[in-house]
């Protein structure tokens, strides 16, 4: 699939911005970090604005950005329709959030309940993101029962890791949400792995002989396009990384998103004062460098069955 | 609205409205296509005075509602941005494509000018080709006004070999000029077929053919297309057809299956052929006192009329003597012994041809089966010639139809005689279920009109006798200066290619640029792309159009040349005379021409304007008549020196009269239409056709349609209308005595004889009974440097040049590949999407290739004509075709290797002059990585006379949808 | 309603293409981009329509395929537009709407007026039968040329989908898939009519018609042990005997 930039963006961002929201809220129920004012005021503002700019830039790549509002509407069919509502609905109840964490001094019991509320619909909205893409009979890459989860994960995790250097930074070097980052870096790093087995190892949907159904003479082989530049339907769906490249980026997006960050969360518990916080934003910002080639590839590597057209003996 | 356009748009409340029910158009104009020259009829639908889209006319005879792909991408050629705008004088360099617009008052001056002075000194000096017109019958009796013995159209580098093979065996050709019987066949062979000018009817065939269950043999080095849906393909390998069909000929004789009743009814085979080694007569028909060939009648024991079929007992062999004392054997006899030999036994045959003896016994053996065992009768009573009245007609259905994969080699000519023979024996010419004829054809073998402008014909401001283009029937009909060199400038019709029957294109500019056999002052082109994708030897051929006098003047002065669109050859010409494009001119589509006529009608048409041009350009027809008034040719001007057609080339069609009563059309003719084929002008005459839908076809009455060649009915109709000059049956001529005729003159008999040096081609080439020989540039070069045999095929969706111009049309194929068999390509070390160095004796060129099962071995292939020169056709000097297609023009010479004391003849056939495109033979190399991939060579981007900048985007259509709810 | 119809249509409209007879001549193709460009998914926007990189949106395809090795192999032209499934992603996929398949006839189309362009049905679709048309911003597809099927301004015969209009071989045949008497359906099960890539489940309406068996040397009954062939003598005097038996008359 073509790696757009926007849906990288959106993905990760998003991903980020509601795995935030979604351990803020945790923590302000859970974490006693309700008692500081800034990591409402800055936390959840931060968290609505990731989700914001990933909603903001799937819209980029829509040819009609203005009839957006239409998407929600078919939430009884549409992972994508559903996505939108869950997003509009969390970013919602997240404004609440940060209002009465900002605004409203006093009873944590409200902004414990919103922050249960928002982590819930966070974690319902990641997951339908996720679903846009596991819910594609078409593309044997993402029609795997963990892809949603690892959304999940991942969305958590990059949370974590943000919500730890934020809380170095406004929260007086709280530490606990480090120890947390760097188990689920590890739970990530480990369902990637998982992940890029199993969809490596997955039998192919369809192949250029059941596509066409001409495998019952023989090898099916293009002999010809329809079009001799690519269509839509190639410059969308016929992208193609090579082997070595993938496997280079593979560990690179492995090596980014999660050894990285998990040696410097370590250094950021361990250290002190300056170099505690730039090692815990080091990590938050090599993480997202690292989604970002794990998302790319996440596109770029899925390959779709309409390529069986086109000359992919299977997919 | 009907029920169920109701429910459609609102059937379930949440569904949208669908607007299922718009009015596509305000009006209908029904006319005739051009996208390509097989002329299908055509609706165009208009909205809002613009064209909405085009189908097909499901009335018209060629097509029945069909299109194809290009003709459904009409609209896009009618608003291509390479349209010429206005009459162009060349500014800068040729080839710098640097113009400036002029008044097509400026441009007709001077081309007057400059033609005016040719014709009033010496009228050859004007050479006037044509390219992919329909016109020829106004273009070419232009040229004979004029008085030049300089015009031909592309017919000598298109496919003269299937039109003089057939027009000299049998009156008839499968170019046009037949069809198979798709509705009754149960056999069909297709040699040598990618597309064919019978665009849609073969598709149509084709369908049929398939819904009935009939077998379709394809003969082709390539399966693609037509080819890959045949039941069966035989991989060919290119220019051995003759021997493969001389196999199965073999075959037919050792098994004794020949119809031999219908040898002696229809054909030569039974006529004795005098045997007098060294004679001026050997090899001549006998003759009876009244030049009446004779043959041998058992029964009487004696020579008897030929033709007096009803009353004789034909021998068919046996060496007889003549009262005269002579020696003759019937011709049946030279053909058993030719084809009985070993030469086309298929074991002979099998490795040249690259098909398996077996699969040549198998084959003749389905042949004989399906002509011999599953003959077919219609209930039909039909009298022949010679009076005698059969309850029946009977077909053996077994049809053949051929093309370029024939013609296009220097043995084309024998080849196509050999697969017209083969049909001759199996008896299926113009039979249900066989080959089928399209009036006006059949003709007399060979049609009777000769070709004229000989020596003593040609003087200043003279029109010549008769129209340029003919048959010869003799040496003595060539056109030949004493000292035997050719009085063309093609060479057409000289010892170099006797039956080149319409000229030699391919040649003009090449003999032009050498001043061989004489330079020319002006070169007139119309439709043709000469200096890019038909021409041969493309760097030598631009070479000659920029090639200059040490004066600094051109060595070719002056190029006129009519385009419609900024083609490559635009940059090479002098003065433009800028086309319209077929919706917006009148053309006749004339049975005095290459008319549409279908087997079972005779069929005529017209194009006329369905929209007006918004550029300052003028149909051709109408500036050639134009000119013809400036230049006072006679049929072009009263006698009182006013222009004979002040109301242009409408003016013409409907006016113009060849011989009394017979003009360019031959629907409602007589004053008030009354009359078909014979008749006075009728002014109303166009507006029946608009009305009809652009065409008129009179259809043949059940008795006339099959045996038309003996057919009494037929005959006597083809008279009346003017086709015929009497009734006489067309007899096939299995002999040729028109080709002895050549060889006896090679022996030196007869007053016109070849010089010392044609004598031996003469001789080898003009065998009466069709032979095979290798096709000469394989002979005449190292064949194993260059191994492997080169060609190219048509796409269906593009016609030549024109479709990259196309928006639709150039996203289905803007670059091409080459294509080769992944056997052969493994042992060279290459694979698929290599690019590859492709090399014959004259140049090499670079592309990409495309593996592939379905392709004879020995050859490699590409599609024709998607190779683009950087600048024209108002394209990105990037785009796909400059870059990434190629050429095989590049590869082919237009003059083989010296021979015979340093002479080079053109690489064309010996007989007909046909250009020999596939004789090509190259070497494939693996190129090495470069940094840029693309083709080689590319030429400098040549200037446009047509917008460079394009539109980004095109959304054609949005005015008709949604956009305007 | 992205969702698909409670009750799947009786009717079920489509093309059953005919794999055997298909020359990949491109007039459905271009038929079908000429219709359409005007049509009620107007227009086909094409970019770069003279330049360096021409594409557009079509909404019908013609692949050719090279099929099987050697003796065994042959070619096949093979036309690609959208099957009309019965139960296809690219319409419950959809979150504006604009995707849906009529109750009706079981066309699949695309509302132009209501899709937003997100390509996620071109995703679902695992046939490539959609295309976005980067100019228009919304989602192009195969329509069944339902603005000709109920045209009531176009002549009965010509109510057909434009591409089926223009085959000049006749491979392409339209009629309705869901009546097993109509004669599409009747040609299906005639000549083993198949779905294409039935493992997505998405039970496309159109079928393909497969090529048939070869009648070639790869078929042909093998040729009987060589019998003995005569000296070409012998071959011409029996010729010439047969000739003068026949001539007899
Ligand atoms: N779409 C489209 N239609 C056209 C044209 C066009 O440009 N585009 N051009 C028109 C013109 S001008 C012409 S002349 C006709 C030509 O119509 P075709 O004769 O169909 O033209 P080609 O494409 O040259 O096809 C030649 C075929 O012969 C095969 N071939 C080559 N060498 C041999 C051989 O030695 N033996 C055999 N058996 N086969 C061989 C090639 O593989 C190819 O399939 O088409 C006309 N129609
Ligand atoms: N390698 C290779 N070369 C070949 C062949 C091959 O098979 N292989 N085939 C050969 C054959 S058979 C042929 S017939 C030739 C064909 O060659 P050409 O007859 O030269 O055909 P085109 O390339 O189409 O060029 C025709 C010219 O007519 C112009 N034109 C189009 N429409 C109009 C119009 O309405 N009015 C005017 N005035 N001009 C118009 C076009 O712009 C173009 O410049 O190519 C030959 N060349
Ligand atoms: S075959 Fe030629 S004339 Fe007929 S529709 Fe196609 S382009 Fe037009
Ligand atoms: S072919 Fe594709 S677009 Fe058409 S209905 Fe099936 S899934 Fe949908
Ligand atoms: S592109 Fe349009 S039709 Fe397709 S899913 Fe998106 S909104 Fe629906
Ligand atoms: S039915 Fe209409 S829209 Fe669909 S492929 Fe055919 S012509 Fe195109
Ligand atoms: S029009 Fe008919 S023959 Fe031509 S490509 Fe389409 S289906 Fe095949
Ligand atoms: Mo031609």
């Amino acid at each position: 699939m073509h790696p757009a930039y926007s849906v990288i963006v959106f993905t990760t961002f998003s991903g980020a911005g509601f795995g935030l929201m979604a351990v803020l809220g945790l923590g302000a129920v859970f974490g006693r970090i309700a008692d500081f004012w800034a990591i409402g005021a800055v936390g959840i503002a931060l968290a609505i604005a990731l989700a914001g700019i990933g909603l903001l830039s799937s819209t980029f790549h829509l040819g009609h950005p203005e009839r957006a509002w239409r998407a929600f509407s078919q939430w009884r069919s549409s992972w994508l329709s559903r996505e939108g509502i869950a997003a509009v609905a969390t970013l919602g109840v997240a404004g609440l959030l940060w209002l009465v964490w900002t605004f409203v001094p006093g009873p944590g019991i409200v902004i414990g309940m919103l922050g249960i509320a928002t982590a819930i619909l966070a974690m319902i909205t990641v997951y339908t993101t996720g679903m846009i893409y596991q819910s594609l009979p078409t593309i044997k890459a993402w029609h795997q029962p963990i892809v949603a989860p690892i959304y999940i994960l991942l969305a958590l995790t990059s949370g974590t890791v943000i919500a730890h250097a934020l809380l170095l930074a406004l929260a007086e070097g709280q530490r606990a949400f480090g120890l947390a980052g760097m188990g689920l870096l590890a739970a990530s790093a480990l369902a990637k792995i998982l992940y890029w087995n199993r969809t490596d190892a997955a039998a192919p949907i369809a192949t250029a002989g059941s596509a066409t159904g001409l495998g019952r003479f023989g090898t099916v082989r293009v002999l010809e396009w329809p079009h001799t530049q690519e269509n839509f339907v190639m410059r969308e769906m016929g992208y193609k990384v090579a082997r070595k490249h993938s496997a280079q980026l593979r560990r690179s997006s492995l090596l980014a998103a999660f050894a990285i960050p998990f040696v410097l969360i370590l250094i950021s518990i361990f250290g002190n004062g300056l170099a505690a916080l730039a090692a815990a934003f080091g990590a938050a910002i090599s993480m997202m460098a690292g989604l970002f080639v794990e998302r790319w590839l996440f596109f770029a590597e899925a390959k779709h069955v309409v390529t069986t057209f086109y000359g992919a003996e299977a997919a | 609205m009907t029920d169920s356009s109701m429910r459609a748009s609102g059937y379930q409340t949440d569904e949208p409205v669908v607007p299922v029910d718009t009015n596509p158009a305000d009006e209908i104009k029904r006319t005739t296509c051009y996208m390509c020259a097989c002329r299908c009829g055509i609706q165009v639908h208009l909205k809002d005075g613009k064209v909405r889209y085009i189908d097909g006319n499901r009335n018209h005879p060629v097509n029945r509602g069909v299109i194809c792909g290009k003709g459904a991408s009409g609209i896009m050629q009618h608003i291509a941005p390479s349209r010429l705008r206005a009459p162009l004088l060349r500014v800068g360099e040729r080839g710098s494509g640097e113009f400036r617009e002029i008044s097509w008052e400026e441009a007709l001056k001077v081309a007057t000018g400059w033609l005016g002075d040719v014709r009033a000194t010496d009228p050859r000096k004007l050479a006037f080709f044509t390219g992919r017109d329909q016109s020829q019958s106004l273009t070419g009796w232009w040229a004979m006004q004029f008085g030049t013995p300089n015009f031909a159209a592309h017919g000598g580098f298109c496919s003269v070999n299937m039109a003089a093979g057939g027009l000299y065996t049998f009156g008839g050709a499968f170019w046009e000029f037949g069809d198979p019987d798709w509705d009754h066949t149960k056999y069909f062979m297709l040699f040598g077929v990618a597309e064919d000018h019978s665009s849609n009817p073969i598709k149509i065939g084709l369908g049929k053919l398939k819904q009935r269950g009939a077998k379709v043999v394809a003969v082709n080095p390539v399966r693609t297309g037509y080819n890959a849906v045949a039941d069966e393909w035989v991989g060919i390998k290119p220019g051995t057809d003759g021997l493969f069909v001389g196999a199965l000929i073999h075959e037919l004789f050792r098994t004794s299956q020949v119809d031999f009743d219908y040898l002696v009814r229809y054909t030569n085979a039974h006529w004795l052929v005098v045997q007098n080694p060294g004679g001026a007569d050997d090899g001549l028909f006998a003759r009876n006192a009244d030049g009446k060939p004779l043959c041998w009648d058992k029964r009487s024991g004696k020579a008897a009329l030929a033709s007096a079929i009803n009353d004789i007992s034909p021998s068919m062999h046996g060496v007889v003597t003549l009262d005269d004392g002579r020696k003759a054997v019937p011709s049946f006899q030279l053909m058993a012994e030719r084809y009985l030999g070993k030469d086309y036994a298929p074991e002979t045959v099998a490795a040249e041809c690259g098909i398996n003896a077996d699969t040549i016994r198998r084959i003749a053996a389905e042949l004989a089966d399906v002509a011999f065992r599953q003959q077919i009768e219609l209930p039909v009573k039909w009298t022949d010639w010679t009076g005698k009245t059969h309850d029946t007609i009977v077909g053996r259905p077994v049809s053949m139809h051929a093309m370029r994969g024939i013609s296009a080699h220097s043995n084309g000519f024998h080849t196509c005689r050999l697969i017209h023979i083969l049909q001759i024996l199996l008896g299926t010419i113009d039979v249900p279920g066989g080959f089928r004829y399209k009036p006006p054809y059949p003709k007399a073998v060979p049609p009777g009109n000769k070709p004229q402008g000989k020596a003593d014909q040609i003087k200043p401001n003279t029109p010549l006798p008769g129209m340029n283009l003919g048959f010869v029937h003799g040496p003595e009909d060539l056109l030949v200066n004493p000292d035997g060199s050719p009085v063309r400038i093609d060479k057409a019709y000289s010892w170099d290619a006797p039956l080149s029957a319409h000229g030699l294109m391919h040649m003009v500019i090449t003999n032009a640029g050498l001043g061989d056999p004489y330079p020319v002052e002006v070169l007139f082109m119309y439709m043709a792309n000469m200096s890019w994708n038909s021409t041969m030897n493309l760097g030598a051929t631009l070479e000659y159009l920029t090639a200059k006098k040490p004066d600094g003047t051109y060595k070719i002065p002056k190029i006129i040349y009519s385009d419609a669109y900024s083609s490559e050859m635009v940059a090479y010409a002098d003065l433009i005379l800028p086309d319209t494009t077929y919706l917006e001119r009148y053309d006749c589509i004339s049975l005095l021409d290459r008319p549409i006529s279908e087997p079972d009608s005779a069929a005529d048409a017209i194009r006329f304007p369905v929209v007006e041009p918004d550029r300052d350009v003028r149909g051709f027809q109408e500036v050639l008549i134009d000119l013809g008034g400036r230049l006072k040719l006679p049929g072009f001007t009263n006698a009182d020196g006013t222009p004979r057609y002040p109301g242009g080339y409408a003016d013409y069609i409907v006016n113009h009269e060849r011989t009394p009563g017979v003009g360019p059309l031959a629907g409602w003719r007589g004053e008030n239409g009354e009359s078909y084929g014979v008749g006075k002008p009728n002014p109303k005459q166009l507006e029946k056709y608009i009305e009809n839908g652009a065409f008129y076809a009179h259809h043949l009455a059940p008795d006339q349609r099959y045996y038309k060649h003996a057919n009494k009915a037929y005959l006597e109709w083809a008279k009346s209308v003017g086709f015929a000059g009497n009734t006489d049956p067309i007899v096939f001529q299995l002999y040729s005595e028109t080709l002895q005729k050549f060889r006896l003159a090679a022996r030196g008999h007869g007053k016109v004889v070849p010089p010392a040096s044609h004598r031996d081609r003469i001789e080898r080439y003009f065998d009466p009974l069709p032979f095979w020989y290798a096709p000469f540039e394989g002979t005449m070069i190292d064949d194993r440097a260059f191994p492997m045999h080169a060609i190219t095929q048509r796409p269906m969706h593009m016609y030549h040049s024109w479709g990259s111009q196309n928006a639709w049309l150039r996203q289905i194929t803007a670059a091409n590949r080459l294509f080769m068999s992944r056997e052969r390509a493994a042992k060279l070390g290459i694979e698929d999407d290599d690019w590859v160095f492709v090399s014959s004796h004259i140049g090499r060129v670079k592309c990409q290739v495309r593996l592939m099962e379905g392709v004879n071995g020995d050859t490699v292939w590409t599609w024709n004509a998607i190779g683009k020169r950087a600048g024209a056709w108002a394209l990105d000097k990037d785009a796909p075709e400059a870059r990434k297609g190629f050429l095989l023009n590049h590869l082919i010479t237009e003059l083989l290797p010296a021979r015979d004391g340093g002479y080079r003849y053109s690489n064309s056939d010996p007989v007909t002059g046909q250009a020999a495109w596939y004789d090509l033979r190259v070497r494939i190399e693996k190129a090495p990585p470069a940094e840029i991939d693309e083709t080689w060579p590319i030429y400098e981007p040549i200037g446009s006379p047509t917008p460079t900048r394009t539109p980004d985007v095109s959304n054609f259509g949005i005015e008709f949808g949604r956009g305007r709810k | 309603m992205t969702t698909l119809p409670a009750t799947p249509s009786a009717k079920k409209l489509g093309l059953v293409i005919d794999l055997d007879t298909c020359v990949g001549c491109q007039a459905c193709a271009t038929s079908c981009k000429e219709w359409n460009t005007g049509g009620y998914s107007a227009p086909l926007s094409d970019m770069e329509p003279y330049g360096a990189d021409p594409h557009g949106a079509w909404l019908n395809r013609i692949h050719s395929y090279d099929v099987g090795d050697g003796a065994a192999s042959r070619t096949v032209h093979f036309p690609r537009s959208c099957l009309h499934c019965e139960t296809p992603a690219c319409v419950t996929v959809c979150p504006t709407g604009a995707s849906y398949k009529r109750a009706e006839d079981g066309i699949v189309l695309v509302n132009p007026d209501t899709c937003i362009g997100c390509k996620l049905c071109s995703w679902a679709c695992g046939y490539g039968a959609r295309e976005y048309d980067y100019a228009d911003g919304v989602m192009k597809k195969c329509t069944l040329c339902v603005d000709r099927i109920y045209n009531t301004h176009l002549p009965e015969e010509d109510r057909i989908p434009a591409c089926v209009r223009a085959c000049p071989t006749g491979a392409r045949h339209y009629g309705d898939l869901g009546d097993p008497e109509s004669k599409v359906s009747k040609l299906v099960a005639e000549r083993g009519g198949y779905d294409l890539m039935p493992e997505l489940g998405y039970k496309p309406v159109n079928k393909y018609l497969p090529p048939r068996p070869r009648r070639d040397a790869t078929t042909a009954a093998k040729p009987a042990p060589q019998e003995q062939i005569d000296e070409p003598r012998t071959a011409i005097e029996r010729l010439f005997a047969f000739a003068d038996k026949v001539l007899s008359r």
